[in-house]
């Protein structure tokens, strides 16, 4: 599948929906929660078997790669890869992922600050044009990203855009499933009411928005950043149609010229041990993001299944 | 709702204009990044371009092509056929995780969800260079090739099950923790067990998170392009360049300079994938009776 169903569905905590059934601590645990739980441990076992992978294999030099088991230990190369992956080609690694860092922040920011205006300006006020501009979008939730890429690059490169960071930032602004969310979600936790009232003291609408608005929306806007962030530091596609100065890529797609050059050429030029470690240093962060930011996901996405 | 009638007026005056400047910034990049490009993308499809004649206009002449192209046609029997597999696997595997941590909630089963959501913080072009590694005959634990033929298919939707199974997992499980207690009570009282509860209670209550994964799911398979695309170079006979019809899009464009007819292409699978999901959505929502 593609990183570049950018509309990915955002889990918005919303308060009291699912209250916790307490009756679920106390059951009683028969061979049927035996059975759960051998299953279980099955999937675990597999769902993090790559990691483990990746965590032994990092700490290998490239010869240790081929020579030692693939799931244990071999030599330790981990500092000398560390080394490596920062000093190869110049250092184009840290590069990349610096451009990885500045394409997330500015683009996850960029689209929630749009995202959160459009979707609180449908749900709370009026404007003419409203609800035509609001079935526009929901006709074009599911166009499907990557037929966009093409045309796309096309019209960027007729505006001489193309190669440069505005090709890849620009493009990622747009989130209209961040827009239904932060419109279904300032109707059902804005109060009608506290709007007025602000209305009614003088309170601009700015202000208004900045004031009462903002604050109640402050869980769905780190959920929908969050959810940008990723999937722009995770995009692929995008990036590697619009780009080709390698100083401009990200860690995705640069991995991927390591990768298809050490794969062509068996290891040769570029080694093996370089990708892996790059590609470790490259999910690092974004596990780490999840793991902190656990509570903006976990309450999980009903809104877009509710609604 | 009080006030009187002018400040009232002013009030909507005023919303008027921030409501526009608001969805202003939004508006241009609808226009610009999707209504503007699919336009483009269709105006190019109807094109072909011509050594002497420059452009041209041939009409639907691309999309007759595209669907007599056999290369296209293979393309898409493998991502329907791809798809046709995979969404039941995956939401499966998904759907059984979720009900297991639903029944039995214990440290263990927190630590787990974390666990099966982890591979949805990878990349997807890592998450594939990774198990390319884990395929690999000499790098592997297995020391086989699992890249060759028809494997080849089965070994990258383990990639896809691997990377968005927990993601699904967290939308069903999420559906199963607001189901109202007092169902779940009287199905107990009845005399139900766990499994009955399951299959008769809780999964027909969850349908409509069912079918949003199942939609994402399908939309996900039919554009499948960067596993495949990555693991490439391991092995170029079998993953060819026109073996979804997405790689086939992006290698018509990009190493043919076709643009006209990989617009064609991409349009016509965009429709599919749109007319289709919108399809889906109707008949389920219809069907489950929901909203």
């Amino acid at each position: 599948m593609t990183t570049l169903t950018k509309d990915s569905p955002i889990s918005i905590p919303s308060r009291g929906r699912h209250s916790r059934r307490e009756g679920d601590l106390g059951r009683p645990r028969g061979p049927g929660s035996v059975l759960s739980y051998a299953v279980l441990i099955l999937m675990f076992g597999y769902f993090l078997l790559p990691f483990w992978w990746i965590l032994v294999a990092s700490t290998k030099s490239n010869d240790s790669l081929f020579s030692s088991p693939a799931l244990w230990f071999g030599d330790n190369g981990l500092i000398d890869n560390l080394r490596e992956v920062f000093t190869f080609n110049d250092g184009i690694y840290l590069r990349w992922m610096l451009n990885s860092a500045f394409y997330a922040a500015v683009g996850g920011v960029g689209a929630t600050v749009v995202s959160a205006l459009a979707g609180y300006a449908f749900a709370k006020l009026r404007f003419p044009g409203r609800n035509l501009l609001f079935n526009v979008l929901l006709g074009l939730i599911m166009v499907p990203a990557t037929a966009l890429v093409l045309p796309t690059y096309l019209l960027l490169s007729r505006a001489g855009l193309v190669d440069s960071i505005w090709a890849v930032i620009l493009p990622t602004l747009l989130n209209p499933f961040g827009v239904y969310l932060f419109r279904v979600y300032a109707n059902d936790m804005v109060p009608e009411e506290m709007l007025e009232a602000a209305r009614i003291d003088g309170a601009s609408e700015l202000r208004i928005f900045r004031s009462v608005a903002l604050p109640v929306m402050r869980p769905a806007l780190v959920t929908v950043l969050l959810f940008s962030i990723v999937s722009t530091w995770n995009n692929f596609f995008l990036p590697l149609v619009m780009l080709s100065n390698d100083r401009l890529f990200p860690l995705t797609v640069g991995l991927r010229t390591w990768y298809r050059t050490a794969t062509i050429n068996s290891g040769a030029s570029v080694l093996f041990n370089l990708v892996i470690v790059g590609s470790l240093l490259a999910i690092v962060p974004l596990v780490a993001a999840f793991l902190l930011l656990q509570r903006y996901w976990q309450g999980g996405l009903t809104v877009g299944s509710i609604k | 709702m009080t006030g009187s009638v002018r400040t009232r007026r002013r009030s909507i005056h005023r919303q008027t204009g921030t409501g526009l400047l608001f969805v202003a910034p939004f508006t241009v990049l609808l226009v610009a990044f999707l209504l503007f490009p699919l336009g483009y993308a269709f105006k190019l499809s109807l094109y072909r371009s011509t050594l002497i004649g420059g452009d041209v206009f041939s009409g639907l002449g691309n999309y007759q092509d595209v669907w007599a192209d056999p290369e296209f046609r293979q393309g898409v029997v493998r991502v329907v056929i791809f798809g046709l597999v995979q969404t039941p696997v995956m939401i499966g595997v998904a759907l059984i995780a979720a009900l297991m941590i639903d029944a039995i909630t214990s440290r263990f089963t927190k630590f787990f969800r974390l666990a099966m959501f982890a591979p949805y913080a990878v990349p997807v072009a890592i998450g594939a260079l990774m198990w390319g590694y884990l395929y690999s005959p000499d790098l592997g634990p297995l020391h086989a090739d699992l890249l060759t033929g028809p494997l080849a298919l089965i070994s990258m939707g383990n990639i896809v099950t691997w990377q968005w199974a927990g993601y699904n997992m967290i939308i069903l499980y999420a559906a199963l923790q607001g189901l109202p207690r007092e169902v779940l009570e009287a199905s107990r009282v009845d005399g139900a067990g766990q499994l009955r509860t399951a299959i008769s209670v809780k999964i027909p209550m969850i349908s409509s998170a069912l079918v949003l994964t199942v939609i994402f799911t399908i939309i996900g398979t039919l554009q499948f392009f960067t596993e495949p695309l990555l693991l490439q170079p391991l092995n170029p006979g079998t993953i060819t360049n026109s073996y979804t019809p997405n790689i086939y899009a992006f290698y018509q464009a990009f190493s043919y300079q076709q643009y006209n007819y990989s617009a064609a292409v991409s349009f016509a699978l965009g429709a599919v994938v749109f007319v289709g999901s919108y399809l889906f959505l109707f008949f389920a929502r219809k069907r489950s009776g929901l909203q």
